[in-house]
């Protein structure tokens, strides 16, 4: 199934920041987060105004802030996707075992992380695509099973207009029955019950033309509202 | 006591073929670099080496895979910046990879380290990493069976230590190297700096010196996103 309606997605969709600005709104004051290695580590930059969310990353820091200027890195103050970051107030270090209690002990608030699939009934593809190859695990599978809230932050469908959310995963799972929310580039979609129920969506499309972009039934419980981003780059 | 090694050579000098080794780091940060070129101009071949990753470019971990030195790797995330070394031997079936999640890996090394054989954990429940392992449901939840793991010698880095083996680590460069410490039968620690008996606050010792079998001066270390950048090769 690819695109059948012959959508102009590119004029509706979010982009890659308004996506995860998106998903910023929901973090609440407080929460400690886990944001996965490349498109929700944008959610940092959007932090509502008033509201603090302390960010914890794998290899051991809670409570770091943005990378630093280029020259001034530090190789041994690095996040999850070896990246050199900076710290904020309060941060701590720990070693690796502490780091993964506070996800497997159910300590931080949220992750969000990237995904190839999404099931209606929670289960999240993302670790392998199952193509042969050399396959690179990380810590998903075990942030998926720690937050409190598992969400997920995607492009609605893949390139070729295949939709990545579906009635079940094709691909190998990274874990079962886990995820919560998924902020898509065109809708915000919560998983209940084992269905997607319907949240809210881009103006741009109609729940039909959303459906038909989709690989799962849509539910819709309460009125969809209008998926709005404010315009971030 | 003393526990410091005149040289970075002799600290490494008694690993045999076939033995398993636990690298401590993640990506560069934390990463024993120079105790790993110690190990490759050593030359104990069939190693079992145990790392979050699998090298990244030329240098530390990826320079003794290519060295053909480690038979098997045990690891999170056998991807980086630049994995030709490791990719190459994976891909030629002239290494082989046990992928484990990263926080099953640490608590597998921790488990070790506290002798503790096996323990349940949610992660990789109903995924193709935790098949054919044990599953048990505790409170309507299942969860999979992992077992320690241990390993004859720890390569760990440290930013001070003393002659007793108390450490201390520098920012996130801690990660493994802690735990690593307390999972093999002989961890060497290399350290920025040798502290002075008594100078190191009990209060900020994060690897007590129990953990520790040999310490040895590392001063002014590489880092290995350093290296990289200037494409150093070793040896």
């Amino acid at each position: 199934m690819t695109n059948p309606a012959m959508i102009d997605l590119e004029a509706v969709k979010l982009t890659n920041a308004q996506m995860a600005w998106r998903a910023a709104q929901d973090i609440e004051d407080g929460a400690y987060v886990n944001l996965g290695i490349g498109l929700p580590e944008l959610v940092a930059k959007f932090q509502p105004d008033g509201r603090e969310a302390i960010f914890h990353t794998e290899n051991g820091v809670l409570g770091f802030g943005p990378a630093p200027a280029k020259g001034a890195e530090d190789w041994d103050l690095i996040n999850a996707g070896k990246k050199a970051v900076t710290l904020k107030p309060g941060a701590a270090f720990f070693h690796h075992a502490d780091s993964f209690a506070m996800v497997r002990g159910g300590h931080l608030n949220v992750a969000i992380l990237g995904a190839y699939e999404v099931a209606e009934n929670g289960d999240l593809a993302n670790w392998s695509t199952g193509a042969g190859g050399v396959p690179a695990v990380g810590g998903a599978m075990d942030l998926v099973h720690g937050a409190r809230r598992v969400a997920v932050i995607t492009d609605h469908v893949t390139k070729s207009g295949a939709p990545k959310l579906l009635t079940r995963c094709t691909l190998p799972l990274t874990g079962v029955g886990c995820v919560t929310r998924i902020y898509s580039s065109l809708a915000v979609i919560d998983i209940a019950q084992g269905r997607f129920v319907l949240r809210e969506k881009v103006a741009g499309l109609s729940v039909e033309q959303l459906q038909s972009l989709t690989g799962a039934k849509l539910h819709i419980e309460a009125p969809v509202t209008d998926l709005t981003a404010a315009q971030v780059a | 006591m003393d526990k410091s090694i005149p040289s970075l050579a002799q600290a490494v000098a008694d690993i045999p073929d076939g033995a398993s080794v636990m690298i401590g780091g993640f990506g560069g940060s934390g990463a024993p670099i120079e105790l790993i070129h110690a190990l490759i101009d050593a030359g104990p071949r069939n190693l079992t080496v145990i790392n979050n990753n699998a090298g990244n470019g030329h240098v530390g971990l990826a320079a003794l895979i290519a060295a053909g030195q480690v038979a098997k790797l045990i690891c999170s995330f056998p991807r980086s910046a630049d994995p030709r070394v490791f990719n190459a031997k994976y891909l030629a079936g002239e290494i082989d990879l046990e992928l484990v999640p990263q926080g099953t890996l640490a608590e597998r090394i921790r488990a070790g380290g506290a002798g503790t054989p096996a323990f349940y954990t949610p992660t990789s429940f109903g995924t193709d990493l935790a098949r054919g392992k044990p599953v048990a449901e505790f409170e309507g939840r299942s969860y999979v069976q992992e077992r320690w793991l241990k390993a004859d010698f720890a390569l760990i880095k440290a930013e001070a230590g003393d002659v007793m083996g108390n450490l201390t680590y520098r920012m996130a460069a801690r990660n493994f190297n802690p735990i690593m410490a307390m999972a093999a039968r002989t961890t060497i620690a290399q350290v920025s700096r040798i502290a002075p008996l008594g100078s190191l606050d009990p209060e900020t010792v994060v690897t007590p010196g129990i953990f520790v079998n040999r310490v040895v001066l590392a001063e002014n270390p590489a880092q290995e996103e350093v290296l990289n950048r200037q494409e150093a090769v070793y040896p």
